[in-house]
């Protein structure tokens, strides 16, 4: 599996892996809020913990479709499905992998676009913090899309939609956590379920994507 | 025995294709399937392999035993001969590659990138991870593709090596590849009758 994550890796860092999609996504989109919103500080640093927070959770859709289909088109993933790793610990691993190339950029980047959207002091920390605990259950989330879509030619519509819904729940507690942090209030509530919704779907869903992607590669 | 095949029937897309096929494998032994196209060649190998459930029918002795080569060989563009074939053997636990890289005459391409090989060394490289899997029984779905009469050739020496160590080879080809110790299977017989199959398992 350590061979599956280092390869992995070294794929995304490699010529037209894809690495810094993610990441200049999201310095697009938070550079072009504050144009579009037009010069009022203090409108921009309400939304912008809000902003931060769509702008890694497109970042993280835009990349998805990659989890498995560059495997599943070059034939690696029938060869995998018969190496002796179990599937669930394949799906996990392709997660990982994801979150270690697209989340963790995300979450890096954060505090430093946080400065274009006049991000409010105190609310710093928040947002790296709702992020590194949020940004996990996107990746696993997106791992269980790409499994659903992967036999499709150019899936990628189809699995948005299916993933989106999904995102929900993360992006409004992951926001809120943000956003109370920003104005000062305790974050303990909403930080709790954005971390249950985590470890929920880290422990659940790679057992789902490991059954749909058996059925998809029959 | 190694691996025995009791009365299966498979099915593509929904319809059953082949029914009723049985055979033994032994250890050392190699056995070519024959079979127009669309027989089912592929569809039974991948059967086998354990990728898709058999309609009706047992595999015994597949489970983590087959080192499975489809007609898409697996490999990544942007890593290397030699990055390619250290994946594979750390992903079944093994680490030794040399052996595959001179059985397939891959020693000048070593740190060529996969994407930059042509479609027969390419082919050549697919083959050579089989034997960096250290499983017994090689299942391969037209193994000879856009292969050349001397890398066929190789081929064939690296089944006959493969064999002669006690594995076993099950293999769909149309091309003689000199193996006269091969057993053929004709699979035209075992062609199903027409049929629909009830289509809610999709649902399930």
């Amino acid at each position: 599996m350590r061979a599956l994550l280092a390869r992995d890796l070294m794929l995304a860092i490699r010529a037209g892996g894809g690495f810094g999609l993610g990441l200049a996504f999201f310095l697009i989109v938070t550079v072009l809020v504050p144009f579009g919103v037009g010069p009022q500080t203090d409108l921009l640093s309400r939304i912008a913990p809000g902003i931060l927070w769509i702008g890694a959770l497109l970042a993280c859709l835009l990349s998805l479709d990659r989890i498995l289909a560059l495997d599943w088109e070059d034939g690696s993933l029938d060869l995998l499905a018969t190496a002796p790793l179990p599937m669930e610990g394949i799906v996990s691993v392709k997660a990982l992998a994801h979150w270690i190339t697209t989340g963790l950029p995300l979450v890096l980047a954060a505090p430093v676009l946080g400065v274009l959207l006049s991000l409010p002091l105190p609310a710093y920390q928040w947002v790296v913090i709702s992020l590194a605990v949020g940004t996990p259950a996107l990746s696993v989330i997106g791992t269980f899309g790409a499994a659903l879509t992967v036999g499709i030619k150019r899936g990628g519509l189809l699995m948005s939609l299916l993933v989106l819904p999904l995102y929900v729940p993360t992006l409004i507690f992951g926001a809120e956590v943000a956003r109370r942090g920003a104005e000062g209030l305790t974050v303990q509530a909403p930080l709790l379920l954005l971390a249950g919704i985590s470890f929920g779907v880290i422990a659940l869903l790679p057992f789902a994507s490991a059954a749909v992607l058996r059925i998809n590669l029959r | 025995m190694v691996l025995t095949v009791r009365d299966l029937a498979v099915t593509r897309g929904g319809l059953a294709i082949l029914e009723g096929v049985s055979f033994e494998l032994n250890a050392g032994e190699a056995l070519v399937l024959r079979g127009p196209n669309g027989v089912g060649k592929t569809t039974l190998l991948r059967s086998i392999a354990g990728l898709q459930p058999p309609e009706i029918g047992t595999v015994t002795g597949a489970e983590d035993q087959i080192a499975y080569a489809a007609h898409s060989d697996g490999l990544k563009a942007m890593l290397s001969v030699t990055e390619n074939l250290t994946f594979w053997a750390s992903v079944f636990g093994l680490s030794d590659i040399e052996h595959a890289i001179e059985a397939f005459d891959l020693a000048d391409l070593r740190n060529r990138m996969a994407g930059t090989l042509s479609a027969g060394q390419k082919r050549r490289l697919g083959l050579a991870r089989l034997m960096v899997t250290g499983r017994p029984i090689w299942v391969l779905d037209e193994p000879t593709v856009s292969l050349d009469v001397a890398s066929v050739a190789l081929f064939a020496d690296a089944v006959r090596g493969h064999l002669h160590n006690g594995g076993s080879a099950l293999m769909a080809t149309h091309i003689d590849l000199g193996l006269a110790e091969a057993r053929v299977l004709d699979l035209t017989p075992f062609k199903a009758a027409p049929r629909t199959r009830q289509m809610d398992e999709a649902f399930l």
